[in-house]
């Protein structure tokens, strides 16, 4: 299958569906790709059981709504696994492949947790921190379970006081941030009042939730699954017994398609300028790819791509001002949430750092670039393609991310070679 | 009333509410979805379909991202 579009989008989270409703209100051709069942990405997360109450509710409602009005064509469940040409990306779904053609492109693919390795952090029922709110939102029973939320990040306390409202017995949130750092954010946010009133809702919804700072796990213990958790407090080690411990790191950009179509990046984020153009031409990228400023930020960003990607320079104009100030909210997080760099020695050498191959980090330290420890180690060349130990390397030994060849998801040969389905 | 089905996991039935990933059906089985390459067991770690940990076979597929795949009534699922 061969389709053409002005305007391709990839990514159906906020910033994607801002992106493409904005495009098609300009009388684009629009399509948008996403490889989840439904719109709405991580943030706005549908299926089973909507965003609240059984129904999307707020800014996700209304962006949802505006997507249905419009012509866009919807990719839902297809992933992007190639660019075999400029203006050309192919996608996958099961066996079925569609080459995809366009005159502009916005990359929207969002965020995923950075997990960190510490010792027995592969034992089963540990997992992220966003990881266990999706897996409760898809039917896991939580009621009554023990759960340690542990890591950095505004996501936390959020994913705490949502598991306790399903039922959980929330025993322990470890933030690695300090109590001073907390503080500032809080003086930060004085300026920007729509978060401040999250961040207040936040507080009070989560009263009763034992919260500890500059506090992260050292250990998951059990034998079989997780049992216990060992936490330093403080530089007090404390043991707490738990079902699960949902453990993550703030977020890190999913640049793969970005590096992939050749976009200069700046460190971890692709670079791009005020109107959300990378350094390709027609490509745009919008949301977290470009900075983790959470929804408020991805809705500007989107809308401001999508209304250039159509030609609409003026009105993308009208909310840069907009722009600045989620910028700045941006960078409050990266300083607040900046990792303790303590946290560094928490793998031991036997530690696992690379799940899909089982790599240690003895294999791994030493080397001296990601390329080196790959080919030295096999670390990051299993079917996750170093996208959690990727980034985990990245803060344990500060190595970039170099080279990212397709495909970037993995697929049927058939796919590959560009076999069609029906010839299967 | 969430209504609930049945799906097979390595032969056993479970009981899950309709609309729950298959991941979801490995937790309520007590399994993990995997043995890693040198044996230890894994289970669901992203819930997103980034991470691969949850791995399985099912109805035959072999590594389907349990996470990202809705139980259907009698699935058959394998763990790896």
């Amino acid at each position: 299958m061969t389709r053409s579009f002005d305007v391709l989008v990839v990514g159906a989270g906020p910033a994607g569906i801002a992106a493409a409703v904005c495009a098609a209100d300009e009388g684009r051709e629009v399509a948008i790709v996403d490889e989840n069942p439904h719109p709405g990405g991580q943030i706005w997360r549908i299926g089973r059981e909507n965003t609240e109450h059984g129904k999307v509710v707020g800014d996700a409602e209304v962006w949802m709504r505006r997507l249905d009005r419009t012509s866009v064509q919807s990719f839902l469940g297809w992933h992007i696994f190639d660019a075999p040409a400029p203006k050309v990306l192919r996608a996958a779904w099961g066996p079925e492949v569609a080459e995809l053609h366009f005159k502009s492109l916005i990359i929207a693919t969002g965020a995923r947790e950075r997990l960190l390795p510490f010792p027995g952090w592969t034992l089963p029922n540990v997992l992220g921190a966003g990881g266990l709110q999706a897996l409760v939102k898809a039917g896991l029973p939580i009621r009554g379970k023990r759960v340690v939320v542990a890591g950095t990040g505004p996501l936390l306390i959020a994913v705490a006081v949502y598991l306790r409202q399903k039922g959980a017995d929330v025993v322990a949130l470890c933030e690695q941030a300090s109590t001073s750092n907390l503080l500032k954010f809080g003086i930060g946010l004085l300026g920007q009042p729509t978060k401040l009133a999250d961040a207040v809702r936040f507080g009070w919804q989560s009263r009763g939730i034992p919260l500890r700072t500059s506090c992260w796990p050292t250990a998951a213990l059990g034998r079989d699954k997780l049992e216990r958790v060992a936490l330093n407090d403080n530089g007090r080690a404390v043991e707490i017994e738990a079902d699960y411990l949902a453990c993550g790191f703030h977020l890190v950009p999913n640049c793969q398609l970005v590096s992939l179509v050749g976009c200069v990046l700046d460190g971890s984020y692709v670079r791009v300028d005020e109107f959300q153009q990378t350094t390709v031409a027609d490509v745009f990228s919008a949301g977290e790819t470009t900075g983790v400023g959470g929804v408020e930020a991805a809705l500007v960003e989107g809308q401001i791509a999508g209304l250039t990607a159509a030609g609409a320079r003026q009105k993308a104009a009208s909310l840069l001002k907009e722009r600045n100030a989620t910028r700045r909210f941006t960078r409050l997080l990266d300083r607040t949430y900046a990792l303790n760099p303590d946290l560094r020695r928490l793998p031991a050498s036997d530690t696992i750092v690379c799940r899909c191959e089982d790599v240690s980090m003895k294999a791994v330290q030493g080397n001296a670039s990601w390329r080196e420890a790959k080919l030295q180690s096999r670390v990051g060349m299993g079917a996750c393609q170093g996208r959690i130990c990727g980034a985990a390397c990245e803060f344990l030994f500060g190595w970039g991310m170099e080279s990212v060849r397709p495909p970037i998801q993995p697929v049927p040969v058939g796919s590959l070679i560009g076999t069609r389905a029906e010839n299967f | 009333m969430p209504e609930f089905i049945l799906v097979l996991v390595n032969e056993v039935p479970v009981r899950v509410e309709r609309g729950s990933t298959v991941a979801v059906a490995l937790f309520v089985a007590g399994v993990p979805a995997r043995r890693s390459v040198n044996g230890s067991p894994r289970s669901p770690v992203c819930g997103m379909g980034v991470c691969m940990e949850c791995r399985a076979e099912v109805d035959g597929v072999l590594h389907s991202r349990t996470c990202q795949i809705v139980c259907e009534p009698n699935m058959q699922v394998r763990t790896q």
